[in-house]
């Protein structure tokens, strides 16, 4: 049974079980390769990107349930070439050591900012509870408060 | 003599044994019994805390990850519970769903209470959003979020969640005899 979205602003219809975990349609069969697969369990956040605008786990999310709606991965978040204030704060932070888990967290936080501009630290510990093996969490922190700059939060 | 004294006590012993054992694990009895034996199963509670973090688990932890209620009982704003949970329990993931997924409000905080604090906080219209007895039936025995406790599908591990120790239609039919006969709450139960 075909599905229908948008994607990163592109209309895709797949026909696909409806039943697959939306990060492997993303991965494989749109060939978007910047969410990752962490955990398959919904734990770990490596997976997660924007469907309507809300962060959700794409491992433990079916096919079926996008139908209608608009997603957004890593590969949309900017603009063109303007970096969304999160990639940008995250280059500047030079946050990233080996850089798997780091789309996941980037799709969290522009998703936080969406709803908090400014968060507080406490903001942040509540919201962004993502897993970094490389332990980059002090770099993100910090990456998180300058995107709020950058976005005038 | 002496083997047959052995044996009278030891026939003694096996019945007294067998007349506790009746004792204690006799089956649920009245209405209230059956309706409290399934809302004080963990597979309720853990969604009734009495904090601000829901419980997950068999052995009801605190929810991993930082989990917390929010304004509305959905999570926090970029943390909600929709962020993993979907309107059906995902087998694949261990990740269980059923529609509106969310924490009980404060005032209906369970964890803790004995089964007739519990009932006379959902009788309560000041702590239960106003609702009617009616109300509260229908919540009980039609809300999917509240019947997914005899469908909690298994967790990340495959192995299948423990249901509530009577069937759905035992407590359904508990909970609508009980309302029937005016939902008293024993005087004499914990």
């Amino acid at each position: 049974m075909p599905t229908t979205f948008t994607i990163n602003n592109r209309p895709v219809t797949v026909d696909i079980d409806p039943d697959s975990p939306l990060l492997w349609v993303v991965r494989d069969t749109l060939d978007l390769k910047g969410t990752k697969f962490g955990c398959g369990k919904a734990a770990c956040g490596a997976c997660t990107l924007h469907v309507d605008g809300m962060a959700v786990r794409s491992c433990a999310f079916p096919l079926k349930y996008a139908e209608g709606k608009t997603i957004t991965t890593i590969e949309g978040l900017a603009e063109g070439d303007n970096l969304h204030p999160v990639q940008q704060a995250w280059t500047e932070m030079v946050v990233p050591q080996c850089g798997y888990c780091q789309p996941g967290f980037m799709m969290a936080t522009a998703a936080l900012l969406n709803k908090i501009p400014n968060p507080t630290d406490d903001d942040i510990d509540a919201n962004i509870v993502n897993v970094c093996r490389c332990a980059t969490y002090y770099r993100m922190r910090k990456a998180i408060h300058r995107a709020a700059e950058i976005s005038g939060g | 003599m002496k083997i047959l004294l052995t044996g009278f006590v030891l026939v003694a012993l096996t019945l007294t044994g067998l007349a506790m054992t009746a004792t204690t694990t006799a089956p649920e009895s009245t209405p209230f019994d059956v309706m409290m034996s399934a809302l004080t199963h963990k597979r309720c509670v853990n969604c009734h805390p009495s904090g601000d973090r829901p419980r997950q688990g068999e052995d009801s932890h605190t929810h991993n990850f930082n989990v917390q209620r929010g304004i509305d009982g959905h999570g926090v704003a970029a943390l909600q519970c929709a962020t993993c949970h979907r309107p059906e329990n995902n087998d694949f993931a261990g990740v269980p769903g059923a529609p509106h997924w969310h924490l009980a409000p404060r005032e209906m905080a369970w964890e803790g209470k004995t089964r007739t604090e519990i009932a006379r906080q959902m009788l309560d219209p000041d702590r239960n959003g106003g609702k009617s007895l009616d109300d509260i039936v229908r919540h009980l025995t039609e809300d999917e979020l509240v019947l997914w406790a005899w469908n909690p599908g298994v967790d990340d591990e495959g192995v299948p969640r423990e249901k509530p120790p009577v069937s759905k239609q035992a407590y359904i039919t508990a909970v609508k005899e009980w309302a029937a006969a005016g939902a008293p709450i024993p005087q004499t139960a914990d």
